[in-house]
């Protein structure tokens, strides 16, 4: 679409150059916040390549190796579990590189979903208006006045009773991006359809009619460019919503199984543990779960300020 | 100045009406007891316009001169009357490529240059786009060179093809559109206020623009505008439009020089005149009634100074006159006597 820059300012360039790098270098805290992010997710990303262990492969796990302490603040730490292990031997460190990982696939994955769902019917509500609008918002009220969690647990327990134990375990990961991104996909449509209301008013939208383009064309082409800013800033808030929804619905058992244990899942396993003064177990991956979320958000709050023309 | 009805009509407008219905949702409107509420934005509109002519339509606020822009090409459905553009019905049931062929032909300037370019695409999408829709281009350097074409047309460089809206100012932006507008070689064009946004002195660079790609480009306009000014500059004829009617429709000079309608001639008198002839000018009282409940008979009687009873309860129906066309009763009935003016020509 779009015709060849000269070949003078790169794209490197044109990035360093903008407002928006200038307002993130501007910020200590976001560059902070954006560094934590970096590494959590290289960590999370090349975990089978980076870490010590494969936890959840029961043929390298020893029970004789149950329940050792972090080796900095116990004589009885090896450093081949530097962040000691669980009842079963694994590596916590391990598996928190392993379940940041499904913590992060699970959340963008939720995300995903409820982007597009929340575009598509946000955007069908506002452009086409009437009856359809009507319905799809009354739908995404009602949906409103649950909590998230609650949907979550909702479309969860439907399909544990549909499917049989074994196979929930296979496809849990899938259940739980829908549920999540299920209940996540109102704030998305009120967005979308709020900034669409004010775009297909505008004379470009007419001026694009006028030349007899299709609806669809006039909303992927025109319309919707002009709406990604603020559903950026939902995606990258939400984003951290989806982990902690995620951790919240493994930690009460009905998230991911224990052979797929995501943060929450570890969190949960940590928990029972935890009277017995195996501390670390559960620290660990809540401490993570903790500056992921965190950093995450802080992300996002940037970019909200950085995308809104009036706060500049 | 040939008489209106043995032209050949290049647009032909007959009847043509548009309400919209404005009521309270449904379930408010019965719970209280409201009746619906429809606003008669148009209400039987007769136009036709020669080709190669400007036909101006001019009216205060809310009187529908937009809305029958925007009727003409297309972007509402009318909810009565018909719309002939070069003899092809624009409701009649065609395919896509017919209505397509027909739309081609046709295009439209908006009034705010800074709401009717998209932000987040370049110039060249932006110019480009009508080209892309109706595959006017053989292949991508064609493109180029049309885009160019365009854009060097109205005063731009191809250059400029590759900045974004907001690099421009309001007039650049309005000659952008204009481009944009005649990327598809139309032979019609509607502008609804195409200047009003615009200073002054940019104002006269556009018009002069739009008459000199008239010229160049066997253009036709249909132009709206509430600058009588600027509608003298650039009119061949002048429909004055009251409530959803048209009152009055003249050629530009017989209507500046012997305005014959009671509306017309107030309007007029708002004009300041460099000549300061100190005539007495008659001070438009009260303001445009609503249009939901508009006034019976002849919509202007509660303003009209030569008003009577037969102007309350009939419509006065669009008698031709000197080479237009006046819906006054006053008019017709010998009441009310034409009265020569003298238009300030270098007003614009």
């Amino acid at each position: 679409m779009a015709m060849q820059q000269p070949a003078t300012t790169s794209w490197l360039h044109r990035m360093t150059d903008s407002d928006i790098w200038w307002s993130f270098k501007s910020s200590p805290t976001t560059v902070a916040a954006a560094a934590v992010t970096l590494f959590i997710f290289v960590i999370a990303f090349f975990a089978p390549l980076l870490a010590p262990h494969t936890p959840f492969d029961p043929a390298t796990l020893s029970l004789s190796d149950g329940l050792k302490p972090p080796v900095l603040v116990s004589p009885d730490g090896e450093w081949t579990f530097p962040l000691g292990t669980d009842d079963q031997g694994r590596d916590v460190l391990s598996a928190i590189m392993y379940g940041t990982r499904l913590s992060l696939i699970v959340g963008f994955a939720s995300v995903i979903v409820a982007m597009v769902i929340g575009i598509a019917l946000g955007l069908v509500s506002g452009y086409v208006g009437g009856a359809v609008d009507t319905v799809i918002m009354r739908i995404a009220d009602v949906q409103l006045t649950f909590p998230a969690i609650l949907v979550a647990l909702l479309i969860d327990g439907v399909v544990r009773g549909i499917i049989s134990v074994q196979r929930h375990d296979e496809i849990a990961i899938f259940v739980i991006v829908g549920a999540i991104g299920l209940s996540f996909w109102v704030q998305y449509a009120r967005t979308v359809r709020g900034s669409v209301l004010v775009e297909k008013n505008k004379e470009y939208v007419q001026a694009a009619r006028v030349i007899g383009l299709s609806p669809v064309l006039i909303m992927v082409r025109h319309v919707l460019p002009n709406v990604t800013g603020p559903v950026l800033v939902i995606a990258t808030i939400n984003l951290g919503l989806a982990i902690i929804t995620e951790a919240t619905l493994s930690f009460l058992g009905v998230g991911l199984p224990s052979t797929q244990p995501s943060l929450g899942t570890l969190i949960r396993l940590g928990n029972e543990v935890l009277q017995s003064g195996e501390w670390w177990v559960i620290v660990f991956p809540g401490a993570m779960l903790a500056a992921l979320v965190l950093a995450v958000n802080l992300l996002g709050d940037w970019l909200r300020d950085a995308l809104n023309p009036k706060l500049r | 100045m040939p008489d209106g009805a043995s032209m050949n009509q290049f647009v032909k407008i007959e009847g043509l009406k548009r309400y919209f219905d404005v009521s309270a949702p449904w379930l408010v409107r019965t719970l209280e007891g409201r009746p619906r509420q429809i606003v008669q934005a148009v209400d039987g509109i007769d136009i036709e316009i020669a080709k190669g002519e400007t036909f101006s339509l001019v009216g205060e606020s809310g009187c529908g001169k937009s809305t029958v822009a925007r009727l003409v090409v297309g972007l509402y459905p009318p909810t009565a009357g018909s719309i002939e553009f070069d003899g092809n019905d624009m409701a009649g049931s065609r395919s896509r490529a017919d209505m397509a062929a027909l739309r081609r032909r046709m295009q439209m300037i908006f009034q705010d240059p800074y709401a009717s370019l998209n932000p987040r695409w370049r110039v060249f999408d932006i110019v480009a786009e009508p080209i892309r829709a109706f595959g006017l281009a053989k292949d991508k350097a064609d493109l180029e060179n049309q885009v160019g074409e365009r854009l060097r047309q109205v005063r731009l460089t191809p250059a400029d093809g590759r900045k974004y809206p907001h690099e421009f100012s309001g007039g650049q932006r309005q000659r952008i559109s204009i481009a944009r507008a005649l990327a598809s070689h139309p032979e019609f064009l509607v502008c609804d206020e195409p200047t009003s946004a615009l200073d002054v002195s940019v104002q006269a660079q556009i018009l002069n623009l739009m008459v000199d790609l008239q010229r160049r480009l066997q253009l036709t306009y249909l132009f709206i505008s509430h600058n009588l000014a600027v509608v003298y500059h650039i009119s061949t004829r002048v429909g004055v439009m009251y409530l959803g009617r048209l009152v009055e429709v003249a050629p530009t000079d017989t209507l500046f020089r012997r305005p014959k309608h009671p509306y017309t001639r107030m309007l007029l008198d708002t004009i300041p005149d460099l000549d300061m002839t100190g005539r007495q000018r008659a001070p438009v009282a009260g303001e445009v009634p609503s249009p939901i409940n508009p006034p019976s008979g002849c919509t202007f009687h509660p303003r009209c100074p030569f008003a009577n009873e037969r102007c309350k309860v009939e419509r006065p129906k669009a008698l031709p006159i000197e080479g237009g066309t006046v819906a006054c009763h006053a008019i017709e009935e010998g009441r009310l006597g034409v009265e020569e003016r003298s238009y300030a020509a270098s007003a614009a």
